[in-house]
C-alpha cells in the first residue's frame, strides 16, 4: 500500500496589501511514496519543500488537490496519531524541560499513561539527551533542539515520519547520528519522507528522491539507478608530471596534480589509453568507471537558474 | 478521537498554558499587589475614621480587577499568535489535536491562571480587611460575590483578546480589547443614552450598547464596599451572560483559526 499519495496538491497565496496578486508556492503535485520507503525531497531554499510538508500536516490548506496518507484522507483526524513530524528549525516551549516536553507531546498523541514515562526516557536516550533531560529548553543549543525535535517526532511510534531539513544546524557528528536514526527507522519498517538540500545525505539514505524547484516537481528517481550509470567514461590516475601526447589524442581531459595525472576519457578508448601508459612506462594507480552522481541528476533537473522545466514528461511517479 | 480524548487534550493544553504563565513569572504581579494593598491598609488604618472597610474593599477589589484585566489582555493576545510566530504550534497540530481543541485549551489555561491569581489576591484583600477591621462580618460574604463577578469579567476579556488576536496584530488586538473593556464598563450609561436618543442615532446607540460586553453589570465593587447585598437574580443573570458572551467570542476565534493558513 502507498504510504502517501499526493493527488495534484496545489497551493498559492495572495500577496500584497492593496493590489493583491497570486504567488504560486506549489504547482499541482502528483507523487506516491510506498510504505517502508525512505524518500528524499530535494530542492533549493524556497523550492516548495516546506509548503508540501505543511500541506500534508494540515498546517496550510490546499488551493486545489488532495492527498491520502496511510490510506486515509489527509484531513482524517486518525492520520495524525500515525505520523510524526519534525518541522524545519524547530522551536519548542522553552519553559519546559526536554522530559516535560516529550511527556506533554506523549499526552497529546495519546500515548497511554502507563509506560509513557518509560517511553520518554527511551526516546531521550535514543537521541543522546538523557543527561540534559531536566534542563529547560531555553538553555539548549540548536543541535540539542534538533535532537528533541527528532525525539518528539518518533515518540508515539508512528508508521510514517516527516522530517523537514533534519540535518539543518547540526555539526558533522550530529548529522551522522541523524543519518543513523533514519537508517534505524528504515530497519523498523517505517516510511520516512524527508526534505533536504544536502545531497550527500539523500544519496546515503534514500531509496528514491524527488527534485522540486520553483514549486514544481522536476523529477523522481531511484537513487540506486541514478547513481549506477557509468556515463560511458573512465577515470585513469597514473604517476607522471606531464600528460602524454598520445593520451590527449584519445580525447582525454587531463589534470596534473603534483606527481599524478587524472585523466577522464571515453570508455571505448580505455585499452588504447592503457597501451599509451605501457609504452611511456608510466605507473598506473587506478582505473575506474565514472559513475553518475545524485548531484548531476539534481543539477540537470534544476536547469539554469530561473528557468522553468521544459516539460514534466520525465516525471515518474 | 472520542470526546474523552478531546477533554483530556484540552486539559493538557490548558495545564501547559497555566504552567507557562507561572514559569514566565506572571504571578509576580502578586508582589506588587501585596505591596500596594498592605501599604494602603496601613495608611488607611492611620488616617480613616470608620471608613477603613469601605476604602480597603474599594481599593483591593479595583486592584484585583485592573491587575487581572492587564494580565488577561497581554497574555490573551499572544495565546495563539505567539504560538504561530514561534512555530510551537506546528508540533502540536501535527498530533491528534483539532484546532478548536487547541484554542479552547489555551483559553481555559489563561482563565485558570487568572482564577488562581484572583484567589491569591482575594486572600490579600481579606487579610487587609482583617487588619483594618480586626474581625470579619457577615457582609464580607458579598466581597466574595464581587470577586466572582471580577472573574466573570476576566472570562470575557480573555475571550475578546483571543478573538481579536485571531485576525489582527497583537498590538491592535490589545487596543481593541482594552477599548471594549473601557466602553463595556460604561455599558449601562450607553444603554441609558440609547433610551433617550431618537431615530437612527437611537437605533445605532442601542445596537452598540447591547453589542459591547456589559462590564458595568459585573462591577459591584462600590455596592459591596458599602455592605449592600447582591441579589441572587443578578448573580444568575451575570453568570449566564458572561458565559454566553465569552463562549461566543471564543467560537468566533475558533471559526477564524480553523481556516487560517499557518505560514
Amino acid at each position: 500500500m502507498a504510504a502517501i499519495e499526493i493527488l495534484d496538491l496545489e497551493k498559492s497565496y495572495l500577496v500584497g496589501f492593496w493590489r493583491k496578486r497570486e504567488k504560486v508556492a506549489l504547482r499541482p503535485l502528483r507523487l506516491t511514496i510506498e510504505e517502508g520507503e525512505v524518500f528524499g525531497f530535494l530542492g533549493p531554499n524556497g523550492a516548495g519543500k516546506t509548503t508540501t510538508l505543511k500541506l500534508l500536516m494540515g498546517l496550510v490548506f490546499p488551493t486545489a488537490g488532495t492527498a491520502r496518507i496511510l490510506g486515509m484522507a489527509m484531513d482524517d483526524p486518525r492520520v495524525k496519531s500515525q505520523i510524526g513530524f519534525l518541522p524545519e528549525q524547530p522551536y519548542f516551549y522553552d519553559h519546559l524541560s526536554a522530559r516535560e516536553l516529550l511527556n506533554y507531546y506523549g499526552q497529546l498523541s495519546g500515548v497511554p499513561a502507563k509506560g509513557r514515562s518509560a517511553r520518554v526516557e527511551q526516546m531521550l536516550a535514543r537521541v543522546g539527551l538523557s543527561a540534559s533531560a531536566g534542563v529547560q529548553l531555553r538553555k539548549f543549543s540548536k543541535g540539542m533542539l534538533q535532537r528533541v525535535g527528532l525525539a518528539q517526532a518518533i515518540l508515539h511510534d508512528p508508521k510514517l515520519v516527516f522530517l523537514d531539513e533534519p540535518m539543518s544546524g547540526l555539526d558533522p557528528m550530529g548529522r551522522r547520528e541523524v543519518r543513523d536514526l533514519i537508517q534505524q527507522l528504515r530497519h523498523e519498517g517505517k516510511t520516512v519522507f524527508f526534505s533536504t538540500h544536502i545531497l550527500s545525505d539523500a544519496e546515503a539514505l534514500c531509496d528514491r528522491v524527488g527534485v522540486i524547484h520553483q514549486g514544481e516537481l522536476r523529477g523522481v528517481g531511484a537513487v540506486a539507478e541514478l547513481t549506477s550509470g557509468t556515463q560511458g567514461k573512465v577515470e585513469i590516475i597514473f604517476c607522471s608530471q606531464r600528460v602524454p601526447a598520445g593520451l590527449t589524442g584519445l580525447g582525454a581531459e587531463a589534470r596534473i596534480s603534483g606527481d599524478m595525472v587524472n585523466a577522464v576519457l571515453p570508455e571505448e578508448q580505455q585499452d588504447a589509453a592503457l597501451e599509451v601508459l605501457r609504452r611511456e612506462r608510466l605507473k598506473l594507480i587506478s582505473l575506474t568507471p565514472v559513475r553518475s552522481s545524485l548531484e548531476e541528476y539534481y543539477i540537470q533537473k534544476l536547469g539554469p537558474t530561473g528557468e522553468r522545466a521544459e516539460s514534466r514528461k520525465g516525471v515518474g511517479v | 478521537m472520542n470526546s474523552g480524548g478531546t477533554n483530556a487534550r484540552i486539559g493538557y493544553i490548558a495545564f501547559n498554558t497555566f504552567r507557562e504563565a507561572v514559569r514566565d513569572r506572571v504571578l509576580y504581579n502578586l508582589i506588587a499587589f501585596a505591596l500596594l494593598l498592605s501599604g494602603a491598609a496601613i495608611l488607611v488604618g492611620e488616617i480613616s475614621i470608620d471608613i477603613e472597610r469601605l476604602v480597603v474593599v474599594n481599593l483591593g477589589l479595583t486592584a484585583v480587577s485592573l491587575f487581572g484585566v492587564v494580565i488577561a489582555i497581554f497574555i490573551g493576545i499572544g495565546l495563539v499568535s505567539k504560538e504561530i510566530d514561534k512555530r510551537t504550534l506546528y508540533t502540536v497540530l501535527s498530533r491528534p489535536v483539532r484546532r478548536w481543541e487547541f484554542v479552547v485549551g489555551k483559553f481555559f489555561g489563561l482563565t485558570g491562571t487568572l482564577v488562581v491569581n484572583t484567589l491569591l489576591m482575594a486572600i490579600g484583600v481579606f487579610l487587609a480587611l482583617l487588619y483594618v477591621a480586626h474581625t470579619f462580618e457577615m457582609m464580607d460574604v458579598w466581597v466574595l460575590v464581587a470577586l466572582y463577578f471580577i472573574v466573570l469579567q476576566f472570562l470575557i476579556v480573555c475571550a475578546l483578546a483571543l478573538f481579536f488576536s485571531s485576525f489582527s496584530t497583537p498590538l491592535m488586538a490589545a487596543l481593541f480589547t482594552f477599548a471594549l473593556f473601557v466602553v463595556g464598563s460604561l455599558a449601562e450609561d450607553l444603554r441609558g443614552f440609547a433610551r433617550i436618543t431618537q431615530g437612527l442615532g437611537g437605533w445605532l446607540a442601542t445596537g452598540i450598547a447591547y453589542l459591547v460586553p456589559n462590564f458595568s453589570t459585573l462591577n459591584v465593587i462600590s455596592q459591596v464596599a458599602h455592605g449592600d447585598a447582591v441579589s441572587g437574580r443578578l448573580i444568575l443573570y451575570d453568570s449566564v451572560y458572561a458565559l454566553l458572551y465569552s463562549a461566543m467570542a471564543v467560537s468566533g476565534a475558533v471559526l477564524i483559526f480553523q481556516r487560517r493558513n499557518l505560514k
